[in-house]
């Protein structure tokens, strides 16, 4: 036996071909989508591994730094240094938000790191280029998404920063890349005020008589002092000790500092579960329109096709087709359809869009299966209405009227 | 009782039932004996459609008797269970256009129909190139029905219908599309085939220039046939 639908679609292949090209664009688009969606939840992830912690210790009944704001004071690292389970603690801040450079603007993630040796949480771990900041002050590493090439000069508020390392795969979970600078300038950049309000500032607590007494005469130069630092930071990331387990740490910490701790996978949960779930449903309900609009497109290929070989079917019911081999041939051209285009698809989403996309795609060989079977299912499922079409017709109408 | 070829007694068939029923046969009696082809002529709307329908086993009758080659296959109900098969294997049909399949080349429309019974694909196609032989269009085995003649298509279409070797072929207009030259040539392959293959053929017609090639016709006329001889003494 010959394979007829096979023939037909040798035989009129043109059609095939280019209903396969624009479903598989949208097959493309469909990939691209659950690789982006993959792509946030491996950034979560990578954010979170490289800042080498076990521990993100943060203001209390926040679901800080990342989801929430949170803020702590910037000496508690020391008490939780002093632990013995704790082998390492370091503040750290966030700060998202645009970086002037010669030509335009980039949004990035500011982070205020610790002075100390490279290995201290929340470091980026390796650069692909250039050094670690050693000076305490106007030194950044920057992500190379960031598009910064070591010796640039970038404008952080009022302070100029010299690029001196290069590092990759270091972005917040919106994909906006990360831009390291001692702890200090980080500090200073996210309280920092403008001129003006800094003056005001300074005459109200100067006419504040609480403040400014004659008697005590370097009381107003010391609040003023204390009130043009910050003394906070987002969070404290802390290693422990090998041996411990962090969960012990976490729980002690809670207790006698009455502070918020989360463990790695608790942190994972909060990005992964809260933060991106937003964009997690967007993106599902993009996946679900974009099968539903295949489909449709699908079903009405096949039935137009189908409904042009009514004749064809009647004649080939008369002479003793089988209805299993009509339904087999209209069943395997439309799923045929789904291959064209799961192939167009997987080769645009690799090629063409994951490339193009300023998010990170990250396009795994699982969710190609299961877009594979969906395709195949969805193609199965699309040419039921020509089927039905197909099955009712009679072989009389082949003997003319 | 038994007849080689086709023997139709007293078949009948209604359409509806109750105040809209329409007896579209009521009084089919022919036979056509294995190596002839008898005419079947009659006006619009007498019945000559619902005979074929009826004779190819896409309709039910209502009553009578059909017997193919020596096997009642109608008494009052079918006695065969697989209609489909019978169909495939013991009825050849020929059409008013070739209605031949486009995306199967000219070999593959007619192999298809032993392939369909469980022949190789190697046999069906020596079987019908065979035919194509006989019908003088072994050189366009390979070439797409698209791009043949109407007359070669329909004499493809001969072929699809005689390829199953079946005892009777039944023809619907076979020339109406054609002009007279090349009817009387569809009608002259006709002769020799049912002659070769022992077939009978009945070949429904209201085409003037054929009508004088049948040595004998059966005339319907409301649901009811009566025999005439005719003027044809075939193609001897
Ligand atoms: N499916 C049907 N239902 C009811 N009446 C029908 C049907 N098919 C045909 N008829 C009637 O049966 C009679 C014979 O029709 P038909 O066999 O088509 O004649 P012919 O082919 O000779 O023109 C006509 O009166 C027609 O109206
Ligand atoms: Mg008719």
């Amino acid at each position: 036996m010959i394979s007829l639908a096979g023939r037909d679609i040798l035989y009129s292949w043109g059609k095939f071909v280019f209903t396969g090209m624009g479903l598989g664009l949208l097959i493309g688009i469909t990939l691209s989508m659950a690789g982006i969606y993959r792509g946030m939840v491996e950034d979560a992830k990578a954010l979170l591994d490289n800042s080498g912690a076990d521990l993100w210790v943060v203001q209390k009944d926040t679901l800080g730094p990342y989801a929430e704001p949170s803020s702590l004071y910037d000496d508690i690292w020391r008490e939780i240094r002093s632990m013995p389970e704790v082998e390492q603690a370091a503040n750290i801040t966030y700060l998202t938000m645009q970086i002037g450079k010669q030509d335009g603007d980039v949004r990035a993630m500011v982070t205020g790191l610790t002075p100390g040796e490279p290995g201290t949480p929340g470091w980026p771990p390796y650069l692909i280029a250039g050094r670690q900041i050693t000076r305490s002050h106007y030194e950044a590493v920057a992500d190379i998404a960031s598009g910064f090439k070591l010796g640039d000069r970038i404008q952080i508020r009022r302070s100029r920063y010299t690029i001196v390392g290069l590092t990759r795969r270091m972005v917040s979970s919106n994909g906006d890349p990360m831009v390291f600078i001692p702890l200090k300038d980080a500090q200073e950049a996210q309280f920092l005020k403008d001129n003006d309000a800094i003056w005001k500032q300074r005459r109200r607590t100067a006419q504040n008589p609480a403040f400014n007494r004659p008697v005590v005469p370097d009381l107003l130069d010391a609040i003023i002092a204390s009130q043009s630092v910050n003394p906070y930071v987002n969070a404290v990331l802390v290693r422990v000790e090998t041996g411990h387990s962090p969960e012990e740490v976490a729980e002690s910490i809670r207790r006698w500092k009455r502070l918020t701790v989360y463990t790695r996978g608790q942190m994972e949960e909060i990005l992964v579960g809260k933060l991106i779930a937003t964009s997690a449903r967007q993106i599902f309900m993009f996946l679900v329109i974009l099968a539903i609009v295949s489909s449709a497109i699908v079903a009405f290929i096949i039935y137009t096709l189908t409904l042009g070989k009514i004749r064809e079917i009647a004649v080939l019911k008369l002479i003793g087709t089988k209805n299993r081999t009509i339904v087999g041939l209209i069943m395997q051209q439309s799923i045929a359809l789904g291959l064209i285009g799961f192939v167009v698809g997987k080769i645009s989403a690799t090629l063409l869009m994951a490339p193009l996309f300023p998010k990170y795609v990250l396009l795994q060989p699982l969710d190609s299966i299961i877009g594979f079977i969906a395709v195949v299912m969805i193609c199965a499922l699309s040419s039921i209405i020509a089927i039905r079409a197909a099955l009712r017709v009679d072989p009389a109408e082949a003997i003319g009227g | 009782m038994a007849a080689k070829g086709i023997l139709i007694q007293g078949l009948k068939k209604r359409y509806g039932s109750g105040d809209t029923a329409v007896d579209a046969l009521k009084a089919v009696d022919m036979h056509v004996a294995p190596g002839e082809v008898v005419g079947l002529i009659g006006p619009s709307g007498s019945g000559k459609s619902t005979l074929l329908k009826c004779l190819g086993a896409v309709i039910e009758p209502t009553a009578g008797k059909i017997i193919l080659d020596n096997d009642i296959i109608y008494d009052d109900g079918w006695k065969v269970k697989d209609l489909r098969a019978l169909r495939r294997d013991r009825i050849g049909f020929v059409f008013q256009a070739p209605y031949l399949i486009p995306f199967l080349d000219v070999t593959d429309n007619v192999a298809l129909l032993p392939m369909l019974a469980g022949m190789s694909n190697l046999e069906a196609r020596k079987r019908a190139i065979e035919l194509f032989e006989a019908l003088d269009v072994k050189h366009r085995a390979k070439a797409m029905p698209s791009q043949l003649s109407g007359g070669e298509q329909q004499r493809v279409a001969i072929a699809r219908g005689l390829v199953n070797q079946p005892p009777v072929i039944l023809a619907d207009e076979p020339t109406a599309p054609l002009d007279s030259e090349r009817a009387l040539t569809v009608i002259r392959i006709l002769n020799d085939m049912a002659k070769r293959f022992e077939t009978a053929i009945i070949v429904v017609t209201h085409d003037e220039k054929i009508i004088p090639t049948f040595k004998r016709i059966y005339h319907i006329r409301d649901g009811a046939t009566y025999e005439e001889k005719g003027q044809g003494r075939g193609f001897e």
